[in-house]
Order: C-alpha cells, then sequence, then structure tokens
C-alpha cells in the first residue's frame, strides 16, 4: 500500500472531529422541530441562535440578523444575486458586473437573470487571475445596482482587490456581494471594515458538514426571497432547519478563523513546496498571481497531456487532485476559468489543483513530487501532442 | 466512472508506440478537444501483423485506443474495417454516455491508417474506408 494523500480542499474537506462531536447530539437527543415549544425543540432553536451568533461574529458582522442559514454556497449566491436584483429592478437598476470566472453558481445564475432582461457585464481576469479596480469602474453605469466578484477563486486560488471593489462600491451606492466560499478560514474577513453588503459562504469547505451554508445579508440591503414557505430565517428562507449542520457550521468556521496568520504559513511554505517542485518539470507554468493565492491552493499546468488521465493516475497513487480538462468538466470545454484567464484549449487540459488543509505534511508534498515526474513522463511518452511540441521546438 | 477493464487497459496499455516503418498511420482528433490518437499499421498479406498506437487524451481515449488495437491485430483489413465502436465499448464493460466519443475516435483513427495504407499502395480509399471524421465532437469544435 502506497500513502494515501487528500489534496482537493478546494473541492471538499475531510469534516473535523470537532465539528462531529458538536453536530451528533443534534442528530440523536435534540433532534426536535426549531418550531416546536417543548424543551427539544427549543433546545434546538437556542443552538440555532448561538450558531447565527458565532457566525456572525466569525465575520465581523455587527448583528447575529445578518445571517441567513441556507442549503450552501450554491444557495447563498442564488439567493444573493437573484434577490437582491430582482428589488433592484423595482428601481430601475438592472445591470449587474461580475467577472468572467466565477463559480458556475454565480454566472449560471446571472444567465438565468439575463433571461429576464437584467444587462450583465462580465470583467475580464487577467492572466495574473485579478480583476482591475480600473475595469470595474469603467464598467459602471447609472443603472448599475450590483456588483458580485468572488473573494479567492476555486480553481486558481487567485485572491481578488475586495476591500478596494467594496470601498468603491460604497461610495458608488452599489450593492456589492462576494462568493467567500473558497476564501473563509484562508483570509482575514471583515465584513463591515471590507464594506461588503452580502457574502456567501458554505461550511464543507472548512471540515463542515456538506449541505449547509450562510448568506450574510448587511441590515438594509433587501433581498427577495427565494424559498418561499414557513416563518424560518426571520421569514426569509423557509424550511425547517438543518439543526447539526447549522451546529456544524458554527464550529467549523470557528476553527477556520483562528490563528489565520500562523496557519497560513505552514500552508503556504507546504503550497510553495509544490509549486517549486511541480515547475521542475520540463513546459510546465503556475496559473495565476505566485502571491496573490489562497494559502494552501495552486494549480499548475503540464503541456502535452490531459488532466482526467493525469488525475486517474494520480488516483492510483492514492493522490486526490483535480483538473480542469474538458473531460473533468464533462463538456467540450476545459474550465472557464483557465480560459478566462487566457490559456489555450490544449494547455488547460492538462491543468492540476493541488489544495492543501492544516493537516497535511511536508511529507505528503514530498509524495507527490516522487510521483508526479513519473506520472507526467509516462503520459507524454505516449502522446503524439507531446511528440508534436518537442518536434516544433527542435523546428522540425 | 470506469470499469476495471478500462482501468486495466488504461494503467497498462497494450501495443503503445510507433512502428518505424509502419505501411499505414492515422491520426484523428485534436489537441483543442484534448484527444489526438494515432495508430500504426504494418500489413502482410492483407493482415495486420503489427499496431501500435500513441494516444494524448483522457482514460477513456487511452483504454479505447489500447483495446481496439488487440481487437485488429492479427485480422485482415476487411476486419479491421468492420470494427465499430459499439464493439469497442462493448468490450470495454462499458463507457459512461459523456466518454462513447473515444470509442469513435477509436475506430476513426484506425479507419484513418488503413486509408493511409491504401493511399501508399496508390489506391484511392474513399470508396473502401468511407469518410473519415477526424473530431469526434460532431463539428462542434473548431479544427486546430
Amino acid at each position: 500500500m502506497h500513502r494515501f494523500v487528500y489534496a482537493d480542499n478546494s473541492a471538499t474537506t475531510k469534516l473535523s472531529k470537532n465539528v462531529l462531536d458538536a453536530m451528533l447530539p443534534h442528530l440523536t437527543e435534540n433532534y426536535g422541530n426549531p418550531s416546536s415549544l417543548y424543551s427539544i425543540g427549543q433546545n434546538a432553536h437556542a443552538a440555532i441562535d448561538e450558531a447565527r451568533r458565532i457566525v456572525a461574529n466569525a465575520l465581523g458582522a455587527n448583528k447575529e440578523n445578518e445571517i441567513y442559514f441556507t442549503s450552501g454556497g450554491s444557495e447563498a449566491d442564488n439567493w444573493a444575486i437573484k434577490g437582491a436584483a430582482r428589488i433592484l429592478a423595482k428601481k430601475g437598476k438592472k445591470h449587474i458586473i461580475s467577472s468572467k470566472f466565477e463559480h458556475h453558481a454565480v454566472l449560471h445564475t446571472l444567465n438565468a437573470l439575463e433571461k429576464e432582461g437584467f444587462e450583465i457585464t462580465l470583467l475580464d481576469v487577467h492572466e495574473d487571475g485579478l480583476v482591475r479596480l480600473e475595469e470595474l469602474k469603467n464598467a459602471v453605469r447609472e443603472d448599475t445596482g450590483l456588483v458580485t466578484i468572488m473573494f479567492a477563486n476555486n480553481e486558481i486560488g487567485t485572491i481578488q482587490p475586495i476591500a478596494e471593489i467594496g470601498a468603491f462600491c460604497r461610495e458608488k451606492g452599489i450593492i456589492f456581494h462576494t462568493d467567500a466560499v473558497q476564501a473563509i478560514g484562508n483570509v482575514e474577513i471583515n465584513v463591515v471594515d471590507m464594506n461588503i453588503d452580502m457574502l456567501s459562504l458554505s461550511a464543507h469547505k472548512i471540515h463542515g458538514p456538506k449541505g449547509v451554508g450562510a448568506l450574510y445579508c448587511r441590515n438594509g440591503i433587501r433581498i427577495e426571497n427565494l424559498i418561499d414557505g414557513g416563518a424560518q430565517e426571520r421569514n426569509k428562507r423557509a424550511g425547517t432547519e438543518n439543526t447539526a449542520g447549522i451546529v456544524g457550521l458554527s464550529v467549523a468556521i470557528t476553527d477556520a478563523v483562528q490563528n489565520i496568520a500562523a496557519r497560513n504559513e505552514k500552508k503556504k511554505m507546504l503550497r510553495d513546496r509544490f509549486i517549486d517542485g511541480a515547475l521542475k518539470i520540463e513546459c510546465s507554468r503556475l496559473n495565476g498571481d505566485r502571491e496573490k493565492r489562497l494559502s494552501a491552493s495552486a494549480n499548475v499546468c503540464f503541456e502535452g497531456i490531459e488532466g482526467e488521465s493525469l488525475l486517474l493516475w494520480l488516483d492510483n497513487k492514492g493522490i486526490c487532485a483535480s483538473s480542469g480538462s474538458a473531460c473533468t468538466s464533462g463538456s467540450l470545454d476545459p474550465s472557464h476559468v483557465l480560459l478566462a484567464i487566457g490559456l489555450p484549449h490544449e494547455i488547460a487540459h492538462g491543468s492540476l489543483r493541488i489544495s492543501f488543509s492544516d493537516e497535511n505534511t511536508v511529507e505528503d508534498v514530498d509524495y507527490i513530487l516522487e510521483v508526479l515526474p513519473e506520472i507526467i513522463y509516462k503520459l507524454r511518452a505516449m502522446s503524439p501532442l507531446w511528440e508534436r511540441i518537442k518536434k516544433e521546438e527542435k523546428g522540425e | 466512472m470506469y470499469t476495471e477493464l478500462v482501468m486495466d487497459h488504461f494503467t497498462n496499455p497494450r501495443n503503445v508506440g510507433e512502428i518505424a516503418d509502419a505501411d499505414g498511420i492515422g491520426e484523428v482528433g485534436n489537441a483543442k478537444c484534448g484527444d489526438i490518437m494515432k495508430m500504426y499499421i504494418k500489413v502482410e498479406n492483407n493482415v495486420i501483423t503489427d499496431v501500435k498506437f500513441k494516444t494524448y487524451g483522457c482514460g477513456s481515449a487511452i483504454a479505447t485506443s489500447s483495446i481496439a488495437t488487440e481487437m485488429i491485430k492479427g485480422h485482415t483489413i476487411e476486419e479491421a474495417l468492420q470494427l465499430s465502436n459499439k464493439a469497442v465499448v462493448e468490450a470495454l464493460g462499458g463507457l459512461p454516455a459523456h466518454k462513447i466519443h473515444c470509442s469513435v475516435l477509436a475506430e476513426q483513427s484506425i479507419k484513418a491508417a488503413i486509408a493511409d495504407y491504401y493511399t501508399r499502395q496508390g489506391i484511392d480509399p474513399t470508396l473502401i474506408v468511407g469518410e473519415i471524421h477526424e473530431c469526434c465532437h460532431d463539428g462542434e469544435c473548431g479544427k486546430e
């Protein structure tokens, strides 16, 4: 048996023991409906209140009633954007600005709004994986009501100038939403200081359970309901609360925002060790700015090979990672993120994303770096594309 | 996602490589779509005596080309031309729906190698081999 290395923490993370322990009583004894009057219902209600306070605190929010629990990051994105846009439309503000490399939960939501008559401007993302504040300023119109820019990209890990965008939007009176699913626990976030009006987050990216997330929505920002029904979440989001999940999220975020700076030092060391090693492989490149990136995430392209076969071989060696190739995206094109930063299709097909967590070790990185070159040489040896690249190099 | 047999052909591909003095070489697919297959055949007395392949692509692209070489090696050209992508899929114990195009590429790469063989013999291959589809994605993607 060889080593098992989980290096796909941008996809999801392992549930932590702390989180599991906090969740269990709410799946067993405290199973009451939080809307019920009897004690096991009220216990659940109290646990949710406490979780809301914890999440608000972790984000630096002014009030706990600015936190709404959702089924995850995608719902939070859908709700924030559709909910705010439909209110803004009534004031004649039907223009929304976003970027080309947002998560599909944002991009597809914007597509849906476009069909409803909204106008969408998607900012270019530069080769460094960053949007430019100047270009955002230039894109603003009289009828711009909403800006939604992700905090950190899920594929290449680059961190956007969120505080600057927040300050600009606040000054212009434009609502600013950010999808912070990847950033929570990796970047210090304060929604007040950063002038963020709405923020989406998800529990399972920070060692919490799947199926639960939250939307921070600043008091004073009006959004339409996405899910109508009961009076949960102050009449804004119906459905019996996922008590265990919500408690799990609160414990996960508490752990995630602790000692971020110190934990980032360790993760950065692992990340940089991986990047340095991977870039020693011939015809490779790092995608996105080297510094302005998540502490634990790196995306590298290797020419002449295709990402899915690379992932299958890594899996064969006990390593879990991901790729933005067409074959792994399930569509004809490789990842829209890699195309947005200007990579040609054939290079984007050969991408590898490695994302670490606090649990990874130097030995994990060294094992990846031991296995990776062998796999790439093997795949290149049988690749007619690689043969062509080498011939072109020689000028044949 | 993949059957054991697909994974077996992916991790231990049969007949990988090139044939220096090949009698026919066929290449289909393109880098933009993420898969290229190149087939080399050696023909003696109308029988494919040797076949090698090189593939750039995903797991099923490698597995389909590998099993396709096994299915034509030692067979006559007519038999090789009968090889359908369905037969390749069945031989592998199935492929996920979005990977079926890989089996089409495998079939087409063999046809392209045979067409090249006929061309080298001074015979127009179109009537015998039919039209070769160099890209498998229904023309949705542009050639390089």
